[in-house]
């Protein structure tokens, strides 16, 4: 569970209300989604048809889907290579995402970016950035920008245990807390970095009070679960939203998959791997919940079930379907042409 | 309905591994998620997972198989949930564009058996003049491994430190073994810092330690570049002589495999431009090991690029600890009279390649691998162009204010008068690096255009 903020609860951010049936549902879905699409992805890149770095989210979906869950349309999100569950969570097309992972034409970023670098400008997801903590100023930036332009809405700046070390992050930081920022920084602390452990790499591994001398407030809170995510999204978003500046959550959270697919991930205990998985899996929590609040019925979870399997099935038929993008697209998008701006 | 189990692809430069060992057998059920079977690559060890649920109905590769090509089918599995058959269908079917991944359009041939012990045939493999000792075939990651084992052993003020170079034994395994022999105070992980770390390694060589600072690949010493730049460079000019950088920076440099823009770009231009530093690329096993021996020993910067594609290839190595190769001396590696093709790291190979496409139509052209960038061996490049009159330089690298571009300029100062052709440059394409497996191939050069550039200059 949450546990207490290291500063007085903001005055927008009401006690957390009890998640409606539909909310709750929808939630379990989303999440869903995620698991089966990168599930996919994984078997996808068995079979060649994804290459390079492919990060995936598996363990993690309820850090995304329940801050999500609090946000408000127009709210931007940030985040590094790990990436396909938050661009799903900011309802951009499984298909589109797919595509780019299968580097066809009809993916996001038509081809050229793989499945590190994807955006949408229309759903205000800003990337997907491969060097680690780069998207901490840069999301800093977006927080500037709502700041600048008074249009009430908040940045969401993923970033991982690992990244969490890297020095531009303390940089964003003080200018954050400097300028009162609307920003939500989400640590998400899966444990390690690549093969690191956050004990061999943190002097101090209570991530989230890494922002405390610059007078950001931050929160451990339990990234397993849902409802917990939510609640403490809401509170930090309301913070940011009445110009109270930054947040830190550190979102406790597991992946059960190697950070990418070449790792092995020796460096772990299939105990412990196995341990999150049976006792704090988010998908099926929330399952468990659902069933025993009677907000749903086995039926309607087989429902939708068959629902979230024929999305992936068709995301998965249109990335394979989709043409590889034309020769020409190599020399595209290099510089935008001063004509294009002037037309 | 039954399914087939796929040799699966565990990373982007694989195309076949070693099926060590099944850990389901013929008849057992099998739930997603359940461990299938474990598979070695040259780098690692790797599980397989069941993607769908079924019974093994049927194992193809029996364990301790070695050479196993991606997507040969392993197993059949048989389903025994029929909902469950809409999505296994692709896996039985692999669409053909699977067959052009550049992992294996882009492995030169001779390699791609590796890690069999096969050694590349045409290429010629010297050692340095002087070495007529003992050799042993080793791949350039071996040899990188002994290269550092060695000068560990040689002199105990040589430490190594970056991400993940000791628990986990290098990120591209080229550490491996290192903890285990030095100690965690001579091989050190650090956290993700690259600024801080290579910032730190400079301060320790100032006084007097020699560090090997390794980038997990060279696109994060950009995190790092003004420590290495305005710091390690520069050090030894503003005090006067007092105070040098003995340290060296390594890690894998230029494009991996479909790992797109911020992943895949060539630093040796960067670096080269730097007065300050020294700038080494070697191509073989042998120039691995003995230059970074150099680079180790060396009282200055240098900057070490090596190239995650030829880490897995074999060559034959030296096995003399005190056997070096002097930094800023190129390598003719292919003797020929009509046109001179230069190149560094990986391009090396590829030059090769395209010197044999043009033997094929009667030119003979003459590779120089120039191994270091800086010093350049403009002597070595001058005397093969007086003979041959022609020169094409080849780099993986962005074409503006490349190494091309300055060797034009040498050409222009040193050779004017023996040149029949305009120097011809093949490079990147001066683009980002895209994903998409065609659009990667065509940003980078190939044989072809070599051998192209190299007709032209002929005139042919
Ligand atoms: C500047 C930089 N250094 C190193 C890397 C290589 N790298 C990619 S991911 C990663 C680990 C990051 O771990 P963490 O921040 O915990 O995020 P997670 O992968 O767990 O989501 C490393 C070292 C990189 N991409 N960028
Ligand atoms: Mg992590």
């Amino acid at each position: 569970m949450a546990k207490a903020a290291t500063k007085p609860v903001a005055k927008s951010a009401a006690q957390p209300a009890k998640i409606p049936s539909e909310d709750l549902i929808r939630h379990y879905r989303d999440m869903l989604l995620i698991r089966r699409f990168e599930e996919k992805a994984g078997q996808l890149y068995g079979m060649g048809l994804i290459g390079g770095f492919c990060h995936l989210y598996i363990g993690q979906e309820a850090v995304v889907v329940g801050m999500q869950a609090a946000a408000e349309e127009g709210d931007t999100v940030i985040t590094s290579y790990r990436d396909h569950g938050h661009m799903l969570a900011c309802g951009m097309d499984p298909k589109g995402v797919m595509a780019e992972l299968t580097g066809r034409a009809g993916g996001y970023s038509k081809g050229k970016g793989g499945s590190m670098h994807m955006f949408s400008a229309e759903k205000k997801f800003y990337g997907g950035h491969g060097i680690v903590g780069a998207q901490v100023p840069l999301g800093t930036g977006l927080g500037f920008a709502h700041k600048y332009k008074k249009d009430g809405k908040v940045a969401m700046v993923y970033l991982g245990d690992g990244a969490v070390n890297q020095g531009q992050v303390y940089e964003a930081f003080n200018m954050a807390a400097l300028w009162k920022l609307p920003v939500v920084y989400v640590i998400e602390n899966n444990k390690y970095a690549m093969g690191t452990s956050v004990q061999r790499s943190a002097a101090g591994t209570k991530l989230c009070d890494r922002g405390l001398a610059y007078g950001i407030p931050g929160e451990q809170v339990d990234g397993m679960d849902v409802a917990a995510v939510r609640a403490a999204a809401a509170k930090a978003l309301g913070r940011a939203r009445d110009g109270e500046g930054p947040t830190i959550l550190e979102m406790m959270t597991y992946r059960y998959r190697g950070h990418s697919m070449s790792d092995p991930a020796k460096y772990r205990t299939k105990e412990e791997v196995a341990k999150m998985r049976q006792e704090h899996d988010p998908i099926d929590r929330l399952r468990e919940r659902l069933l025993a609040e009677k907000h749903i019925d086995e039926n309607g979870l087989k429902n939708m079930d068959r629902e979230v399997k024929d999305l992936i099935s068709q995301a998965t038929e249109f990335a394979q379907a989709s043409p590889e993008p034309d020769p020409a697209e190599l020399y595209t998008d290099v510089l935008i042409d001063l004509e294009t701006v002037r037309a | 309905m039954s399914t087939q189990v796929l040799m699966p692809a565990l990373s982007p430069t694989m195309t076949e591994g070693k099926l060590s060992k099944w850990l389901k057998a013929k008849g057992d059920a099998v739930k997603a998620g359940d461990i299938l079977a474990e598979i070695e690559t040259d780098k690692a060890t790797m599980e397989v997972e069941a993607v769908d649920e079924g019974v093994l109905e049927q194992i193809l590769v029996p364990e301790g198989t070695e050479n196993v090509a991606v997507n040969t089918p392993i197993a059949v599995l048989r389903g025994e949930d029929e909902a469950e058959g809409a999505a296994p269908a692709p896996a039985t079917a692999p669409k053909p564009a699977v067959k052009a991944e550049a992992p294996k359009a882009e492995a030169p041939k001779a390699e791609a058996k590796a890690p069999a012990p096969a050694k590349p045939a045409a290429v010629p493999q010297a050692a340095e003049p002087e070495y007529s000792g003992p050799t042993a075939t080793q791949t350039v990651r071996e040899a990188l491994r002994d290269a550092m084992a060695e000068e560990m052993r040689r002199d105990d003020k040589v430490f190594l430190m970056g991400e993940e170079v000791a628990e986990y034994q290098g990120a591209y395994k080229v550490s491996q073994g290192l903890l285990e022999e030095f100690g965690p105070t001579r091989v050190i992980d650090t956290p993700i810092t690259e600024h801080g770390f290579a910032g730190l390694g400079v301060g320790a060589a100032f006084s007097g330690l020699k560090p090997i600072v390794e980038f997990m690949t060279f696109n994060f010493s950009m995190q790092a570049i003004d420590q290495i730049v305005n710091s390690a460079a520069k050090t030894n000019y503003m005090s006067g002589g007092q105070m040098g950088s003995p340290i060296v920076f390594r890690g894998p440099n230029g494009a991996a495999s479909r790992v797109a823009a911020q992943h895949s770009q060539c630093y040796a231009s960067w670096y080269a431009h730097i007065p300050g530093l020294k700038v080494v690329a070697p191509w073989s096993a042998a120039d691995a090991k003995g230059l970074l021996k150099s680079a180790i020993r060396d009282p200055n910067p240098v900057i070490f690029l090596e190239n995650e594609m030829l880490y897995g290839q074999s060559f034959e190595v030296p096995q003399d600890k005190d056997w070096i190769v002097p930094i800023g001396k190129a390598k003719v590696v292919r003797p020929g009279n009509q046109v001179t093709i230069t190149a560094f790291s990986r391009m090396v190979g590829v030059a090769l390649e395209a010197a044999e496409l043009l033997a094929k139509e009667g030119i003979d052209a003459e590779v120089i691998d120039l191994r270091t960038i800086r010093p350049l061996d403009t002597a070595t490049i001058v005397a093969s162009v007086k003979k041959t009159n022609r020169l094409v330089s080849v780099e993986e690298g962005w074409p503006f204010a490349g190494i091309g571009s300055e060797m034009a300029a040498v050409m222009m100062e040193q050779a004017f008068d023996y040149l029949d052709a305009p120097v011809a440059r093949v490079a990147g394409v001066d683009v980002p690096m895209p994903y998409a497996a065609n659009l990667e191939k065509l940003a980078l050069p190939q044989a072809a255009q070599i051998a192209e550039a190299a007709k032209q200059v002929c005139y042919r």
